[in-house]
């Protein structure tokens, strides 16, 4: 039986949660009620996926390893996400601009990742490997409703006001260089295609480009120019945001070990 | 005493869903399956969506539940097949309507990736309170992850429906 191996797991885990942590970053604090809880349910449902992906890892993994010490015990180097999910919820900051939570740049990113993973997980739900591809067709389920969230949400902003329009058009300008990660490989990701275990994403650039252009030209977006530089966050070369993030997520769980309530 | 299957179907019969108290776990599709293996009872539950933090609240209630009747069986947390509304009886979808949640349609047969995904489902849902289809769809998700927000443009009254899944 071919087995996805366990760092692929971890990547597609740490996706999930890290997207988890910034989407629930809104809690409290959405643009309007539904929207605040639209976030929080996505963010549960992505904290969900997560769980039952370390889970599964754990188990492999042994060794006394849980979804808890995966997920707050290790260090940001040892994450192996995408760069793209842990970027703040905002673009870049100049000077001394003060922090702020921008929505466009949270609903561009959903949907540039939600797009990537209905087509990974309608993948992976026919692997070999049953355990993942128990996972990944309920992911798939879940990942259908985050893309037509976002989606939605892009087209009435690109195709909104003038305001909203320069607003997704600068988030999508922001963050599109990001998406080059998606395209090469890692190690982890070479050997579950080598296990059979996963399909070879390169493979699904085609149909992430249609839905991308798609949504966009609905959306009266542009899609930017991409070149040069290719993020490694899913080797555990990350941007200065994932520590951040891990220290908030984290800083409990190291605080008081083995914790309950 | 060793208790029979019917035993067991007979002491969860009575648990609902914590959000939605109309249902039972069994008509929901939750409670999957009670099976004799040579280690005893299995009682098989299944997860709703994946980040349901009902789900955690099913699973106690299910050992509370065989505690109190004397039932010595194992839960068991089975992924594949994946929960589906499809599951649903059609007593539970009447209960839900009655409670004021318009029930799911059955998932669309076309699961197509790329087909589905611009193109929102665009089967009418039918106002709970008035039955009138005049209705649109407020927002994807609505007081949980399996509820999506919508209004009845006649009745004029919000409503949750519970969408295909």
């Amino acid at each position: 039986m071919s087995t996805a191996p366990n760092d692929y797991l971890l990547h597609l885990a740490d996706n999930a949660v890290v997207l988890g942590q910034r989407d629930a970053e809104w809690c409290g604090h959405g643009p309007i009620l539904e929207e605040d809880l639209a976030l929080a349910n996505v963010s549960l449902d992505l904290i969900g996926q997560a769980r039952l992906l370390y889970q599964l890892a754990a188990t492999r993994i042994g060794n006394g390893a849980t979804e808890d010490t995966l997920a707050y015990f290790r260090d940001d180097t040892e994450f192996r996400n995408y760069t793209l999910v842990e970027l703040p919820n905002h673009g870049a900051l100049v000077g001394y601009a003060a922090s702020d939570r921008d929505y466009a740049t949270t609903i561009v990113r959903n949907f540039l990742y939600s797009a990537l993973m209905v087509l990974v997980w309608d993948a992976l739900q026919k692997s070999p490997d049953a355990d993942l591809a128990a996972i990944a067709a309920k992911s798939l389920k879940e990942a259908r409703y985050h893309l037509h969230h976002a989606a939605d949400w892009v087209v009435k902003f690109g195709d909104g006001t003038e305001e909203s329009h320069a607003r997704a058009q600068a988030a999508l300008d922001h963050l599109f260089p990001y998406t080059e990660e998606f395209w090469t490989p890692s190690a982890a990701e070479d050997a579950a295609i080598a296990s059979g275990a996963a399909t070879d994403v390169r493979t699904l650039r085609a149909a992430w480009d249609a839905i991308v252009a798609d949504t966009l030209a609905e959306a009266t977006l542009k899609r930017p120019d991409v070149r040069g530089y290719v993020p490694e966050g899913k080797h555990g070369r990350h941007s200065e945001h994932l520590s951040y993030l891990l220290g908030e997520m984290q800083g409990l769980a190291r605080a008081h070990p083995g914790a309950t309530w | 005493m060793h208790a029979t299957i019917d035993d067991v179907w007979a002491a969860l019969d009575h648990l609902t869903d914590p959000e939605i108290p109309v249902v039972t776990l069994r008509e929901l599709g939750i409670l999957r399956d009670i099976r004799e293996t040579a280690n005893g009872i299995e009682v098989v539950i299944t997860p709703t969506y994946s980040g349901c933090p009902a789900m955690g609240q099913i699973e106690d209630d299910v050992r509370a539940s065989l505690q109190q009747a004397g039932i010595e069986a194992r839960v068991i947390t089975q992924l594949a097949p994946a929960w589906t509304t499809d599951w649903m009886s059609e007593e539970a979808k009447a209960k839900l309507r009655a409670y004021g949640i318009a029930p799911p349609h059955t998932t669309p047969s076309d699961t197509s990736v790329i087909r589905f995904v611009r193109r929102v489902d665009t089967r009418p849902v039918a106002c709970p309170q008035c039955g009138s289809t005049n209705t649109i769809l407020s927002s994807q998700f609505g007081s949980t992850a399996c509820k999506a927000l919508y209004k009845c443009l006649d009745c004029q009254e919000p409503f949750d429906y519970f969408k295909p899944y």
